[in-house]
């Protein structure tokens, strides 16, 4: 499909897209679990921390992080590397703003997961870790973390393609992304509802392909479910 | 970094303009969007393959694609058309403010039918099966049972469907419309203070969302109630044959 020679410039696009999308998965990861493991600690300060985290970033729009950051990361930022007495000019470009605003959001719902996922896991598998004889971390790491995983990937698979529509808001700021180069192509084409239907195809394929992702890492991450089919 | 609240104080009204304005997109497109999803859902909750076909394509077009395209392909989309710019739709869909209503609703439709869905497979069949045996006609059955049923097993469901739909109203700014976002992308515009607006703007749509949240945990406790009942006890001394062994049982 040559679509009047812009296919190239949505496929770029596109690119970014999937860029964004993953750099974000992975920042946001870290942060649900971080989130989850504060949620269920014992010291009350970080689970007030990680309660009005998840509250807090909830209940706001992503286009308003998004803006936030971009618009008010560099002041924020200034301002705190002026108290290390760093005071050269920072800025923070479209894409780092998309993925700390994305990753944010999507790490606040993560901890939900997460922390559903932990609190399934019998305290017994613990015990036992400990028992014979490994460390806290390494009972988390080698026992616990690889049964959460399982529990937490469907609703993980929700989220990532929460995240990967969201991707979109960056648009808003100038990321060069499926949106923008779609705009791009409508101001010289003259033709909004084919580049938005092209688009909206393009993020259809991308949503269809997660799914399958996800129930492939399904599958992958529950042995016991799969020797049962035979 | 310099913190101005006095400039929070003073735009503060307009802010509240904002999202008078964002209230009432969610209000009249999550309206629409309920009287869209009923129709939708119950198709979708045949058994027919060719009844089920059409409801299924729209709820995966509209769960599939960012919220910002479906508007974009409404307010820019649809004047591609000529047929369309000369129809008696076109001074509605020359505004911002409806085309925003028109995307949000079909939006929350596909979320919303998808959620009565679930809740009405939810039904238990046995409830259905008593109507049936009441001789309730398949219109009736839908009226009586089938719809206020999965009203009330929805309901915690459709809460959060709000509030992710007050969130992505934040979208109607992309199309010059003032709402809370816009307000403040305006206020920004003029001020120059990013930070101090986007946390005011925050907090009232944190605001917004504790309504929401406490507006739903009231519906759900008045529909469901059934499920918040608490009998008195029986007294001990009850001649036994007046007692129900259904709620001894506790």
């Amino acid at each position: 499909m040559d679509l009047q020679g812009f296919g190239h410039l949505l496929l770029s696009g596109t690119w970014i897209t999937i860029q964004l999308a993953l750099s974000s998965l992975l920042v946001g990861l870290v942060l649900g679990l971080t989130g989850a493991a504060a949620k269920l600690s014992k010291n009350r300060i970080a689970r007030w921390l990680a309660t009005g985290y998840t509250t807090l970033v909830r209940g706001l729009p992503e286009l308003l992080l998004v803006l936030t950051i971009y618009f008010g990361g560099s002041q924020l930022l200034m301002w705190i590397a002026g108290g290390f007495g760093y005071t050269e000019y920072i800025e923070i470009g479209p894409f780092v703003a998309g993925v700390a605003a994305l990753s944010i959001a999507f790490g606040a719902y993560a901890t939900e997961v997460f922390r559903m996922a932990m609190m399934e896991i019998p305290k017994g598998q613990w015990e036992s870790g400990l028992a014979c004889g490994m460390s806290t971390p390494r009972t988390f790491f080698r026992i616990i973390l690889p049964q959460v995983w399982r529990l937490a990937i469907p609703g993980l698979g929700n989220l990532f393609q929460v995240l990967l529509k969201d991707t979109a808001l960056v648009s808003v700021v100038g990321l060069n992304d499926i949106m923008r180069q779609s705009q791009v192509a409508i101001s010289s084409t003259k033709e909004p509802f084919t580049f938005f239907m092209v688009a909206a195809f393009i993020y259809l394929l991308l949503t269809a392909a997660t799914t399958g992702f996800t129930m492939f890492m399904e599958r992958l991450a529950n042995p016991a479910a799969r020797g049962n089919r035979g | 970094m310099t913190w101005e609240w006095d400039v929070i104080w003073k735009y503060f009204p307009r802010l509240l303009e904002g999202a008078w304005l964002t209230m009432e997109l969610v209000l009249i497109s999550g309206l629409i969007g309920i009287a869209l999803a009923i129709p939708l859902s119950l198709m979708r909750a045949s058994t027919r393959p060719w009844v089920k076909a059409l409801p299924f394509a729209y709820i995966y077009f509209f769960r599939g694609t960012p919220l910002l395209v479906q508007i974009f392909l409404v307010y820019y989309g649809a004047s591609q058309f000529e047929a369309v710019r000369e129809s008696v739709f076109w001074p509605m869909l020359r505004q911002p403010y409806w085309c925003a209503i028109i995307a949000f609703s079909l939006n929350t439709a596909a979320y919303s039918a998808e959620l009565f869905r679930s809740a009405i497979q939810a039904i238990p069949t046995g409830e259905i099966e008593a109507a049936e045996a009441m001789g309730m006609s398949k219109t009736i059955q839908i009226r009586r049972i089938i719809l206020p049923r999965a009203f009330g097993i929805a309901l915690p469901a459709y809460g959060n469907e709000v509030i992710l739909m007050l969130k992505g109203s934040a979208l109607a700014s992309t199309i010059t419309l003032l709402d809370l976002t816009g307000m403040a992308r305006t206020i920004i515009a003029r001020t120059y203070t990013p930070l101090e607006m986007f946390l005011a703007a925050g907090v009232v749509y944190l605001a917004i969302s504790a309504l929401i949240i406490a507006l739903f945990r009231f519906m759900e406790y008045r529909f469901n109630r059934y499920q918040y009942y608490h009998h008195s006890d029986t007294p001990a001394d009850l001649d036994p044959q007046l007692r129900d062994p259904h709620i001894d049982l506790k």
